[in-house]
């Protein structure tokens, strides 16, 4: 929680100043009692029409001063709240962004999405509410309790016992609701999950003939969420007659007692009832109190959310090592070396990786096959330092990749993931991510070596728009329009991750036939299911369960890696035969 | 305006139905809320008249003693009441969403594909999630506040009449300013709230984009362009977002002001008519305290007012989805396919996703059954578009689909369904755990039975290398799975259950084809008499097929076996030698 406040620094002004007016506004409430009763004791018991005249324009222009107080402190609270708001949802996006792919998986991207939107929201929402009301309100209560004192001692104490049962009730109710709501937040979370599920799989289900368990799985989470609502329901009803009793019997001793002190020559009339007025302002000010505090528990509980996706601290830490330009062209180093690399995934049971070991030189293809999890993708994320080496070390131009920026180190690397997503936009501001001057002519080279052309044509050139997610293409447009992204780049390692499975045979052959041709010689890695995407690499390296159990070309591992020969006559069976 | 206003209405008596089951609670809500009423407008009454007993020299106190007990009472009373008005209120509150999140839910169950297919799933969450819980606080709200409200206007209007006509004009002439006011308000600021929800509109968007993609957008160091991006949409909304919160916190300090000013007519005329001796200050003090409580609810109503519109206009979002045309419902003499050998007739099938852009068209085919029929050709070229016609996830336009020669319209489609075995390309996996993901095709299945289905389909052995096995939960979506090992399940889950037909959308995509040719095996087995249906890339899944349908742009343009395909020359030949090409 108090993490966040940071926030608010830039606002220490409108922190203070909108509590304080509304202080302001509530003091100047604070007196209209006191001229009620100087109406009652003076005005009416003297018979003074003038003096009646006087005290109720001092009663409007009270009001007056009351209105441009709280204009005031709404201002500065909707400032330092909006304030706080945007510098805390950019702060939040930032850490999000800065998070590395471990802390990613971890937290999921819903979860990321509700605490960017609706739980700052909610917490922005609580500061204004705070700073507008939250001090306001006991403010009230206790002058109340003040100004009593002032006009008899005996009778004010009616106040302090009155004021302590009446915090006990609403704190006391507000601590036991405040685990309810969370379980009613689970709940809902709960109902939210299985609707999302049933949408993402309706076929599934539909194949499966499931709707109706679905529906009874549904009503028992429906149920549950209902349930938690009532419950929690049950103790916030106690809130209003609670209150609504003490006051009032705080009323009636208070009348009492008024009734001695007046027969005793102590109080006047008015007095009494100037001591009731403040009574009944106490109840006023909390039936608004109590409502706030659902508003208030409610921003808790999104703050400490908020809170605990900032504890998350990206688990890698950056180098300073710029790229170094000059290494990636000497020739005696290797381009990318995997020394005795192992890694294992927080909080997975065993290793992923164990033990691999090869070198790569310039300009060099590298294939990499294997079966499924065997964990292919998880040693190409390995080079751009995606993921960090639980054992051994990955060497780019012969530097250990946690010695680069992991800027510097990323730029060199242009990586085509398994799943092809593009962003909403044009196809040129999509494919300028990877080089952001890049020209038009260097795109639709990019574009050409990807086989992309009649993608772009058929969208109307590079100002052809593209929706969220890349909706607008079908999976191989996507796919050739983020390999076209990697090569604007012009990337000294080129990763092309199984990124080619939507696309037919031919166009795979003439991409990886295009991607040979380019002049800046990139070492280009390639992963893929399909034996003839990477038969002709300079180095294929087999991948099963983790481990390598080949390494060699084509040739070499026909003959002596079973593993490989098997994938490899299992897709070209009819020549064999 | 006023069509606005019937569509409100018509929402409004749609509401009413789901709350009619409850007719009786809320009686007696409306009874307790009126006693409530009545009673707490009726204590100042009593007060003052205690007060009036309380005169230097000559105070009663068994006159106010006595009246002191009444109150007590009556508060008592008051407090039981509202007590349970508050419980009725929120069994009947939390009953009526939980029906309707009931029916919304029911409704997705049984909506044709065509409906999901085009609007995104966020939008229908937000639906069933976000407008119900909205219209759910609207609705407490309103029942809590609008009914006491307005029943303490003319609670107090009744009683300050009684007390005295004058005081009473007084403030109902002041009190409407208040109504004004905020009225005046509320329409200024409604342009900076909807600006306002344009951009957080917007950077929803953004934010769903670049956190959805954040791996990519980390692959490129995108980070900083992002951060720019996001920034220039924040600030816009910091803007926007100042303006509407602050115009829209006018309104309290406003209608308050207007209050101040009842408050002080009432002071003046009350006082000179205790001068006349026309009241006492008992009934001074009670009158000032009804100026409160009269206003109070004018100022509650107008928020409560436009909380029940936007209720109002989530429920009608609601609704919308609720009364969505369901899909075509199956005829009453619906045949159950039974015995299904697994012959498939299309007859001059047409179909298209929209009216002007034909798909599918004189599309003719019959399978025989245990025949296995491939599906090939390039992306979109409507290999999915035939699954979902078998399937009947979608319904022809023209022409016939017949199982064991009935048209499948005039079977149920649990039937349909259940004869068919489905790998879909985008595998999908409920959050439970592995074994509840195996045995959703046959729930009754044995442990015996769930792990020889696993091992022919090659998933047993990661399985077993999971922490807690086939009992390990997996989270939405396959959560920690592999692609791959997401696909293995899904196979698993159609080998336990052995349906006569299969079909299988490039079922094998992400597994290697190591795997593949293994569980190529066990579906041989399967396949055995079984008709299937293959979508895939792979040429070597698809050489062992009796029939290939090769597609493109929407229509098949080659039929046959490999062999005959390949001695045609065609778009298969050319297709088949490509991958032989560097």
């Amino acid at each position: 929680m108090k993490r966040l406040w940071i926030y608010l620094q830039d606002y220490k002004k409108e922190c203070v100043l909108a509590p304080l007016f509304k202080m302001l506004e509530a003091s100047f409430e604070l007196f209209v009692p006191l001229v009620v009763a100087a109406i009652i004791d003076t005005g009416i018991a003297n018979g003074d029409t003038g003096y009646i005249l006087k005290m109720c324009m001092i009663l409007i222009l009270l009001a007056l001063i009351g209105l441009i107080c709280s204009v005031t402190a709404q201002y500065f609270s909707a400032k330092a709240a909006i304030g706080f708001g945007t510098g805390l949802r950019r702060a939040l996006f930032k850490h999000l962004m800065g998070l590395s792919f471990t802390e990613i998986d971890m937290v999921g991207t819903s979860t990321m999405m509700t605490r960017m939107t609706s739980d700052v929201n909610q917490a922005q929402n609580g500061v204004n509410m705070v700073l507008r009301l939250f001090l306001r309100s006991p403010f009230v209560v206790f002058g109340s309790m003040v100004m009593a004192f002032t006009i008899d001692v005996k009778a004010a104490f009616i106040f302090v016992i009155a004021i302590i049962l009446l915090s006990i009730v609403v704190f006391g109710i507000m601590l036991m609701n405040i685990p309810m709501l969370k379980s009613v937040q689970q709940k809902l979370d709960g109902v939210l999950g299985i609707t999302r599920e049933n949408l993402a799989g309706v076929r599934v289900i539909r194949a499966f003939c499931k709707e109706e368990e679905e529906i009874e799985a549904f009503k028992v989470k429906n149920e549950a969420l209902t349930t938690a609502q009532k419950k929690a329901g049950k103790v916030s009803a106690l809130m209003n007659p609670l209150t609504y009793v003490i006051i009032n019997i705080a009323i009636v001793t208070l009348i009492w007692v008024g009734a001695i002190q007046v027969d005793n020559g102590i109080l006047t009339q008015g007095q009494v009832v100037a001591l009731y007025n403040y009574m009944s302002q106490i109840l006023v000010e909390l039936i608004k109190l109590a409502s706030l505090m659902i508003t208030i528990n409610k921003s808790v509980a999104c703050s400490n959310r908020i809170v605990s996706v900032f504890e998350i601290k990206p688990s890698m830490e950056e180098g300073v090592e710029q790229s170094a330009e000059g290494a990636s062209r000497k020739s005696e180093v290797p381009v990318v070396a995997f020394k005795n690399v192992s890694l294992t995934y927080k909080g997975a049971g065993e290793e992923s990786l164990t033990g691999i070991d090869f070198t790569v030189w310039q300009g060099q293809t590298v294939g990499i096959i294997g079966g499924t999890g065997s964990g292919k993708t998880s040693l190409v994320h390995m080079i751009p330092r995606f993921y960090d080496a639980t054992a051994g070390e990955v060497l780019i131009d012969g530097i250990n990749v946690k010695a680069y920026q992991i800027k510097a180190l990323r730029d060199k690397i242009g990586i085509v993931m398994q799943k092809a997503v593009l962003f909403k936009g044009d196809i040129g501001s999509n494919l300028r991510w990877g080089k952001k001057d890049a020209t038009e002519e260097e795109i639709l080279e990019a574009v050409r070596i990807a086989q992309g052309e009649d993608v772009v044509n058929q969208k109307g050139g590079l100002k052809g728009s593209i929706h969220q997610g890349g909706k607008n293409l079908s999976g191989g447009q996507r796919q050739r329009m983020s390999i076209a992204r990697a090569l604007v780049k012009k990337p000294a390692i080129l990763i092309l991750d199984d990124s080619t499975s939507a696309l037919d045979f031919a166009t795979d052959a003439k991409l990886r036939g295009a991607i040979k041709t380019l002049d800046y010689k990139p070492t280009v890695f390639i992963v893929s299911q399909r034996a003839s995407s990477i038969q002709y690499a300079d180095l294929i390296i087999v991948l099963d369960d983790g481990k390598m159990v080949g390494k060699g070309t084509h040739e070499e591992l026909l003959e002596n890696c079973q593993v490989y020969s098997e994938i490899y006559h299992s897709q070209f069976r009819k020549e064999e035969n | 305006m006023s069509q606005n206003k019937k569509g409100q209405k018509e929402i409004l008596s749609k509401v009413m139905r789901y709350i009619k089951r409850y007719t009786g609670l809320i009686l007696l809500s409306i009874v307790l809320a009126s006693l409530i009423v009545i009673l707490t407008l009726y204590v100042p009454i009593l007060i003052g008249e205690a007060i009036d007993g309380i005169v230097y020299g000559q105070v009663n106190f068994t006159f106010i003693l006595r009246y002191l007990v009444i109150i007590s009472v009556m508060v008592g009373i008051t407090a039981l009441a509202q007590w349970m008005m508050n419980k009725i209120n929120n069994k009947v509150t939390y009953n009526v969403v939980r029906d309707m999140r009931e029916a919304a839910f029911k409704k997705i169950e049984i909506l044709p594909l065509k409906y999901l297919d085009r609007r995104s799933q966020g939008e229908i969450v937000s639906r069933v999630i976000t407008d119900v819980d909205q219209f759910a606080d609207g609705l407490l709200m309103g029942f809590t506040q609008f009914f006491t409200g307005i029943m303490t206007i003319i609670g107090t209007l009744f009683f300050m009449l009684t007390i005295h006509v004058g005081i009473t004009f007084v403030v109902v002439l002041v009190t409407p300013l208040s109504l004004f006011v905020a009225s005046f308000i509320a329409k200024k600021t409604y342009t900076m709230f909807k600006l306002q929800s344009e951009a957080r509109g917007e950077q929803t968007a953004f934010i769903d984009e670049m956190i959805g993609s954040q791996k990519v957008v980390k692959a490129y160091g995108h980070e900083e362009e992002a951060l720019e991006q996001f920034d220039e949409i924040n600030t816009r909304l910091a803007y926007y977002s100042l303006r509407a919160t602050f115009f829209s916190s006018l309104t309290n300090p406003c209608t308050r002001f207007v209050n101040s000013i009842v408050y002080a007519g009432v002071a003046i005329t009350g006082a000179l008519a205790v001068l006349t001796g026309r009241i006492t200050v008992g009934a001074l003090s009670c009158f000032l305290s009804y100026a409160n409580q009269y206003t109070k609810p004018f100022n509650e109503i107008s928020g409560v007012v436009t909380e029940l519109q936007n209720a109002i206009a989530c429920a009608g979002r609601v609704f919308e989805l609720i009364e969505e045309e369901p899909q075509v419902p199956e005829p009453v003499d619906a045949v159950h396919l039974q015995d299904v050998e697994g012959q498939v007739v299309c007859r001059q099938v047409a179909f298209s996703y929209v009216p002007d852009k034909k798909l599918i068209e004189n599309f003719n085919i019959a399978i025989k059954p245990g025949q296995r029929v491939a599906i090939v050709g390039p992306t979109g070229c409507g290999k999915t578009t035939l699954i979902n016609l078998l399937m009947r996830f979608y319904d022809v336009n023209e022409g016939s689909i017949c199982v064991e020669n009935i048209d499948i319209r005039e079977v149920t489609r649990k039937s349909l369904r259940s004869n068919y075995g489905m790998v879909l390309q985008e595998t999908w996996l409920k959050k439970g755990t592995i074994r509840e993901n195996i045995v959703m095709g046959k729930p009754d299945a044995t442990e015996d039975e769930i792990i020889a289905a696993a091992k022919a389909s090659h998933a047993h052995s990661f399985i077993k290398r999971l922490p807690k096995g086939y009992d390990t939960v997996i989270g939405e979506d396959g959560g920690m799975l592999s692609q791959g090992q997401k696909q293995l399940l899904c196979i698993t889950r159609v080998m336990l259950c052995k349906p006569p037909m299969l079909i299988l959308d490039e079922a094998t995509s992400s597994i290697d084809t190591r795997t593949e040719m293994q569980i190529q095996s066990a579906f041989n087995k399967l396949m055995e008499g079984r008709t299937t249906f293959i979508v895939a890339h792979r040429l070597s899944t698809i050489q062992n097929a009796d029939i290939i349908l090769v597609m493109k742009e929407g229509k098949v343009i080659e039929q046959g076996n490999h062999e005959e395909l390949l001695a045609r020359k065609g778009f298969y030949a050319e297709l088949y030698n490509s991958q032989f090409a560097v």
